[in-house]
Formats: C-alpha cells, sequence, structure tokens
C-alpha cells in the first residue's frame, strides 16, 4: 500500500538554513548538508530546499550546496525558489534535484510548466500555489503570497496538471503560520478536482494536525511543514507512530 | 567496476552518489569496451521507453548489453531500464525492447481502478515473491520509492517482489543474471542502498 509522505522544508539563504533545528547533537544547526542527514535518519520521506537568496552569488552557494545534500542523503529532493525558466530546471537538476517546483515563475510565464514537462517529464514538474480566501473564492497569490493575481485557484491548478505538473503542494495563506491545522476544506477541493498527488502545507501546529489532515481529507498524498519540525514540536518518529497508530500508512524508519 | 550506461535517459547524479557511497568503483560511459570490462552493468532510465530505446539502439549498446547479457554479466535495469529489459512495450504505440526478460510493459491507466493516481509516486511497501539475489537484504513491507506510469506484465517467471496500487505492480525482477527494479533504489533510503549493495557484491559460492 502506498504510503503518506511527510515532508519537511528548508528555507535556504546564502547557503545556510535561515531557521536552523534546535536539536540536541547537531554540531551546525544551520548546514543544510546536516539537516538535511538529520531529517533522512528521522525518517522524512523526501525533503524540500527553498532557495531564497536573490544574488547570482547566493545562488551559484545554493547549488554547491544542493550538490553536496544530493550525494549523501538519498531520499528524493524538491527544490523551488526563483525557478523562473527551464534553464534554471537544468541548473538544479544537474545538482542532484529529483523534482523542481514552480510558483511565481508559472504565473508569469504560463508556458514554463508545460516547456519543463516536455523536457524532463511531468514527474519532475510540481506545481507550487499560494491561496487565500478572498470574498469566499479561492484565490492565487503572487510574490510570497503578497499580490492577488485575481486568478482562480482550482482552475489555475487544473490548467498546470494538464500542462503536466506531477504534483501540486498547496500553501494555504490563511492557516500558514497560524499553527491552527492545515486547511481541510481548500485541500480537499484541490483533490478533488485533480488525479495528480497533491501536498498540503501550511497550518500544521502538532501531530493531532496531521493525523487530521490524512483523515479528513483521504485523497491528500503527502503533508508538508517547516518550524514545527525544525523547533522539536512534532518529531518525525513519534508523527510517523501516532499516525500508523491511527491507521495511517507510513513509512516507518528503518 | 561497475559500469552506469550512459545514453542520455536521465539524470545520473544520484545513482553515481549512491553506488560511491557503498563504496562501489563506477563510470559512467556509453563505450562498448568499457562495458566489456566492467564486472557488471547498470541500466538507468528516466523518459520516454520508445525515446530511450532509440537512444540505446542508434549508439549500438543495445547488441552490446544483449552480448554482455548472454556472457552472464550481471545486469541491473533501474525504472525505465528495467521495463527495457522485456520484450516490447506499449507506451504511446508499440516498441521493441532488448528481450532479455519475458513480458512486456503497459500503462497503468486502464489497468488500475480510476481512483488510484497516475503516475504512482511515492513509497510503497515491497511483497517478497520469492527468494533473489537483489533482495537478500530486503524484508517484506519495507519501502522503496517509485515514480512511474507503466509497468512491467505478464513477466511471472521473472518477478522477485511486487508492490500493491490498485493491483499488484512488478516491482522487482531477476532471471540468472538479468536483474531489475521499477522503483529508485538510489532515492529509497537505506534500505535501496541495500539492494544496490547486494547488486555490486560478489555473491560467495
Amino acid at each position: 500500500m502506498i504510503t503518506k509522505r511527510i515532508i519537511p522544508c528548508l528555507d535556504v539563504r546564502n547557503g545556510r538554513v535561515v531557521k536552523g533545528v534546535n536539536f540536541e547533537g547537531l554540531c551546525d544547526v544551520s548546514s543544510p548538508v546536516e539537516l538535511a542527514r538529520f531529517y533522512s535518519e528521522e525518517g522524512a520521506d523526501e525533503l524540500v530546499f527553498y532557495d531564497i537568496t536573490a544574488s547570482f552569488e547566493g545562488r551559484k552557494l545554493f547549488t554547491d550546496i544542493l550538490r553536496q545534500v544530493a550525494s549523501s542523503i538519498f531520499i528524493p529532493l524538491t527544490v523551488g525558489g526563483g525557478i523562473n525558466t527551464v534553464e534554471d530546471f537544468d541548473r538544479v537538476l544537474k545538482c542532484g534535484a529529483d523534482k523542481v517546483s514552480v510558483n511565481s515563475g508559472a504565473i508569469r510565464d504560463p508556458s514554463l510548466v508545460g516547456a519543463a514537462a516536455r523536457k524532463y517529464g511531468n514527474q519532475c514538474v510540481v506545481l507550487s500555489v499560494d491561496v487565500r480566501r478572498v470574498d469566499r473564492r479561492f484565490c492565487v497569490f503572487a510574490k510570497g503570497g503578497r499580490e492577488n493575481t485575481g486568478m482562480e485557484a482550482i482552475d489555475w491548478i487544473q490548467r498546470c496538471v494538464s500542462a503536466g505538473a506531477g504534483e501540486v503542494v498547496v500553501n494555504s495563506i490563511d492557516t500558514d503560520g497560524v499553527k491552527k491545522g492545515f486547511d481541510i476544506e481548500m485541500l480537499d477541493a484541490v483533490c478533488q478536482a485533480v488525479n495528480v498527488p497533491v501536498i498540503a502545507s501550511g497550518g500544521a501546529g502538532c501531530t493531532e494536525d496531521f493525523v487530521q489532515l490524512f483523515r479528513e481529507v483521504p485523497l491528500i498524498d503527502a503533508g508538508l511543514a517547516a518550524s514545527v519540525f525544525h523547533f522539536g514540536q512534532v518529531l518525525i518518529p513519534d508523527l510517523k507512530r501516532t499516525l500508523r497508530n491511527n491507521g495511517i500508512p507510513v513509512r516507518l524508519s528503518e | 567496476m561497475i559500469a552506469v550506461i550512459d545514453y542520455g535517459a536521465g539524470n545520473l547524479f544520484s545513482l553515481c552518489s549512491s553506488l560511491e557511497s557503498i563504496g562501489a568503483s563506477v563510470t559512467v560511459t556509453a563505450d562498448k569496451a568499457q562495458l566489456r570490462l566492467a564486472d557488471k552493468l547498470i541500466l538507468p532510465g528516466v523518459g520516454a521507453f520508445e525515446d530511450a530505446a532509440k537512444k540505446l539502439r542508434v549508439l549500438g549498446l543495445d547488441r552490446a548489453v544483449k552480448e554482455e547479457a548472454a556472457a552472464g554479466k550481471d545486469i541491473l535495469g533501474i525504472c525505465l531500464g528495467m521495463q527495457m529489459l522485456f520484450e516490447k512495450s506499449y507506451e504511446y504505440g508499440e516498441h521493441e525492447g532488448l528481450g532479455l526478460l519475458t513480458g512486456s510493459v503497459v500503462p497503468l491507466e486502464g489497468n488500475i481502478p480510476a481512483s488510484f493516481k497516475i503516475p504512482h509516486i511515492g513509497w510503497n511497501a515491497l511483497h517478497i515473491q520469492r527468494k533473489s539475489r537483489l533482495l537478500r537484504y530486503v524484508r517484506e513491507e519495507d519501502c522503496v520509492y517509485f515514480v512511474h506510469s507503466y509497468f512491467a506484465a505478464n513477466c511471472s517467471d521473472s518477478v522477485i517482489a511486487t508492490a500493491e496500487y490498485g493491483l499488484e505492480l512488478t516491482a522487482a525482477v531477476e532471471k540468472g543474471n538479468v536483474m531489475g527494479c521499477q522503483f529508485h533504489p538510489e532515492k529509497s533510503g537505506k534500505i535501496g542502498l541495500a539492494i544496490l549493495r547486494a547488486f555490486c557484491e560478489e555473491v560467495p559460492s
């Protein structure tokens, strides 16, 4: 039986993880390589790295780091941040990324998803969408959630999936950072609308939030979170045991 | 020496890193002489069957792989590389494979219930069907990472493990010196590395 995935997300600026993990036994809490190894040992099913650097030098540092991570951790790696062209896909895939996540880049250039999927396959292209309710409609926001594009989210996601996006990460701005649980209503609506894996993001505050997510949205494939893992509020081995005890199929650490 | 066959179908970075991490000496090559010299061969592959099979043929590597297989050299096909070991694929038409294993490659679509998403992406549990060299370090229900939209069918004589996804899908095959896995061992954590190690090791006779 296919298992539900648990995915920690790491923001990297100038080659360092921005919010370092606060755990004993880690010498360098902001080293992407150490953190990736830590999460992989803990049983993370996949890792997402977001490059939040703007400068050219920073980007070079990021790809160097990515290469180091990819040569020492053998679980799927997704990379996002600053992906605007097919060349950007090429740059990170060469350094060992397995999937590339596009967000604003796809909004700016709607042909990007299709072009990348034709070149690298659908499985490689992850659409990431920031969604917020405006007048009870789900709207797509750009620029890190600051700008309303006016596009209807379900419609946008369906368009990108038919263009070739092989997975969708749905980040609810309404629940993000609030730590009161995932946006069940929004995630369910997306899962009903597409037939590719959907990854939930935004709102995880405790283990119970993940249980609720997988129970109430049975079609959801994965839960993604950052700070609950980084700050140790949720420990992946405990989380997975709890999920399994609740009848949710997960891969237990080897 | 393990030769990873480089015919332009997919990214070899992770595969090579994972082989190096288990201490294997690796050469990435499209050179037939190198394939002859190597102790074992790995045929990787990501992308479309027709395109990959064509690339292999253009480089004359289809013949080279068949010759090495016939000579008894261990060969491991991964993902699309595994699918190419079979006689035929029905991915967008009908295409000839290497024919080292009996069976054909068919789409998930139409063969699994519509409620299952395609591609089959994620960690799925292995169901061991038969004792094998390739999976000798693997236990029942160990999870490995899959990404695919087609699968090998009618291959009961080589199936060593399956995974449940609407039906019992061919997950790994082995027939003598010809082996393959539909999942990505290079992305399957410690279990994946153990599978690669099992392939790379000389078997004590």
